[in-house]
């Protein structure tokens, strides 16, 4: 399958200059798609936040000062949203360009200053499920494979599809009454207990920062407080991962090559993982950068039953109070890792499979 | 994966093939997954209609004792209200599952006519459909429902309107690409020479051609849309608080969460039905030729 964005829309003019190096094509096309996505992400949120019922003011002001027309007219000034539509989409998009992204209308500070808390505790959330959702998912798709029709990949489909089914807010519920409240072994909510204090920042994710500075209680601290909601959330992606694995390397398994290097001789692991696997890998990694969208949307649920003060927790509360800046804000932020994950994903292609890099 | 016309129409009539001899060949659905799947829908189904009859009490009457243990007159335990779980967890199956049906057949109303008009008139239209698709894929589902149905303002049908928005795309590309596979070929060229209308082509020509794995879509997706609405309920921004909705009794447990069975049971039900269909839906993806389950299986992991 074609990644996503090299079937989206060649950018005009300059594809007749640069045409010739793929490598600047690339870029280029890269560069505008993500302008592109961010003129929609923004255009999107701001147009479903200013049309419909929801109003800013009723959801941040009080009972009260609602009935005060003066009070909401200030406030509808204050954050100049008495301004006519297009007028505001284009003030924000001018203060983006600066790298503003305006001040939340909830927590009072910019909200470039509430993500740059919110998306390391996230991403080091999403980051330790998506590496133990391929290491077991992959595994359990490969023997699925192996084993196919038996016993165990019967087993393992009926896993797989459990994990796909579960619903994840619920599992959280569960794993957090089973491992904290009943058998004591997880640690409470939280990114570490209360009463220590975070590693010096460096990448925002205390794991990484505590084992920089070398402060190991603290590393230990983080990663127990870290292992329940990443286990939670790998519930999905382990899932989805299996099931494509297998199929990805059945599919392998009846070419014509494999046959080959087992007719003459090739030991069975070498067979495996230098013929099936690499091969099987490259429809996985599409899959593993949808399931990185799929936990994004996971940390939503699981964060909320695990105080887990990230990027679902912070959208979360901007969405319910139509705090229109956070809101934008999370959405760049999403579309941003979407970006990123793509052309991870693109590169990695490159790297499995070399017919790509011909192309 | 190319989407080459040949190859789409290759696996298309090669998918049909398969699908109508599918009705023919029940040994399909005698594998265990299916059977279980099956009986459990139907169980659900079944509770959907009787639910009144099998309820032993009020779903919304606050008379039991409060916070009570799983036992005796009430078996799933009592909420914080003194309501009884029981009768709220089978009365929330007709709250979850026709809204959950509701849910994917507007999806593929809108998915499809949107990707079919895309698919068939190409040009604009496939560029204007497709690149709003593309914005839709690029925000994560519960995000984005979030926002809508926020913004929209908490109830069940906004949460609905809020999912269908985040749910028609893939249907929107799978369509698409069947149409596209089908638009040049003899039968439908030949309509247009007869003088048949683009309205004409896409019903009669079209649609019962790509009805099939549609059809396959939708039931696979069924699982996600409950999920989806359960987990919006579960926020805050579906089912209002009277109503006996899973995702919603499932945020009430963690409100206490010492209390185990007024979370757990609810959240049981919603994983028992998403299970049922999911594993109807990994039958049918099976019983169908590799090259077209692969296809709808990778748009419909997009939606989740």
């Amino acid at each position: 399958m074609s990644p996503r964005w090299a079937r989206s829309r060649d950018t005009g003019g300059g594809r007749r200059l640069l045409a010739r190096h793929p490598l600047a094509r690339f870029l280029l096309r890269r560069t505008a798609t993500a302008v592109l996505l961010a003129i929609g992400v923004t255009l999107v949120t701001f147009v479903l936040t200013n049309l419909v019922p929801g109003d800013p003011a009723a959801a941040n002001l009080g009972q009260r000062a609602i009935g005060d027309p003066a009070i909401v007219a200030q406030w509808r000034h204050a954050n100049g949203l008495d301004k006519p539509l297009p007028v505001q989409y284009v003030t924000y998009l001018g203060n983006l360009l600066q790298g503003d992204l305006g001040e939340s209308q909830q927590s009072h500070q910019s909200v470039l200053t509430d993500l740059s808390t919110a998306v390391p505790a996230t991403l080091e959330l999403a980051g330790a499920a998506i590496v133990v959702s391929l290491v077991v998912g992959v595994a359990f798709g490969v023997v699925a494979a192996l084993r196919r029709d038996r016993f165990t990949d019967q087993l393992l489909r009926v896993i797989s599809l459990l994990g796909v089914s579960v619903p994840t807010f619920w599992l959280a519920l569960l794993a957090f009454y089973i491992f904290f409240y009943r058998l004591g072994w997880a640690p409470g909510s939280g990114r570490l207990d209360p009463g220590t204090t975070a590693p010096p920042h460096v990448t925002g994710l205390y794991t990484v920062d505590a084992a920089l500075a070398g402060q190991w209680p603290v590393f230990w601290n983080a990663v127990g407080h870290l292992a329940l909601p990443a286990l939670v959330l790998t519930a999905y992606t382990v899932g989805l991962l299996t099931r494509f694995t297998r199929s990805a390397v059945l599919e392998v398994l009846n070419q014509d090559y494999v046959r080959a290097a087992r007719a003459k001789g090739l030991p069975g692991r070498t067979v495996l993982f230098q013929y099936v696997l690499r091969a099987a890998l490259v429809p996985v990694v599409t899959v593993a950068g949808l399931a990185f969208g799929a936990l994004l949307s996971g940390t939503v649920l699981v964060e909320s039953i695990f105080a887990w003060p990230g990027l679902g927790a912070y959208a979360y509360r901007s969405a319910t109070t139509l705090d229109l800046p956070a809101v934008m804000g999370v959405g760049l932020v999403v579309g941003l890792v979407y970006l990123t994950v793509n052309l991870a994903v693109d590169v990695l292609y490159g790297v499995i499979d070399p017919r790509v890099r011909v192309q | 994966m190319k989407r080459s016309p040949e190859g789409a129409v290759k696996r298309r009539s090669e998918g049909a093939a398969k699908f109508s001899l599918l009705r023919r060949l029940p040994p399909a659905w005698r594998r265990p997954l299916a059977v279980t799947g099956g009986l459990v829908a139907v169980f659900w189904l079944l509770i959907v209609v009787a639910a009144p009859l099998l309820a032993p009490h009020d779903p919304l009457a606050q008379n039991l004792p409060r916070l009570a243990a799983p036992g005796a007159g009430h078996w799933f335990g009592t909420d914080e209200l003194g309501r009884d779980v029981l009768s709220r967890v089978l009365y929330g199956a007709r709250v979850s599952i026709p809204l959950a049906l509701l849910l994917v057949a507007m999806s593929l109303l809108v998915g499809g006519v949107l990707g079919a008009c895309a698919g068939f008139f190409g040009r604009w239209v496939d560029e204007t459909v497709m690149r709003i698709a593309d914005l839709v894929f690029a925000f994560p589902t519960v995000i984005l429902a979030m926002v809508v149905a926020a913004a929209l303002g908490a109830s069940l049908q906004n949460a609905v309107l809020a999912v269908l928005v985040v749910s028609w795309p893939s249907y929107a590309r799978v369509t698409r690409g069947l149409v596209m596979g089908l638009r040049n070929r003899e039968f439908v060229l030949s309509g247009r020479l007869l003088g048949f209308s683009a309205w004409r082509s896409l019903r009669v020509d079209i649609l019962p051609n790509v009805l099939g794995p549609l059809l396959v879509l939708a039931t696979l997706d069924i699982g996600t849309a409950t999920l989806l609405l359960s987990g919006l309920s579960f926020l805050g921004l579906g089912a209002k608080p009277p109503t006996a909705e899973w995702g919603a009794m499932v945020a009430d447990g963690t409100q206490q969460f010492d209390k185990w069975w007024i979370g757990v049971f609810p959240g049981l039900a919603i994983l028992t039905v998403v299970l049922a269909f999911n594993f109807l839906g990994d039958t049918l993806r099976d019983a169908l030729d590799p090259g077209t389950a692969r296809t709808l299986g990778a748009e419909k992991e997009r939606v989740a």
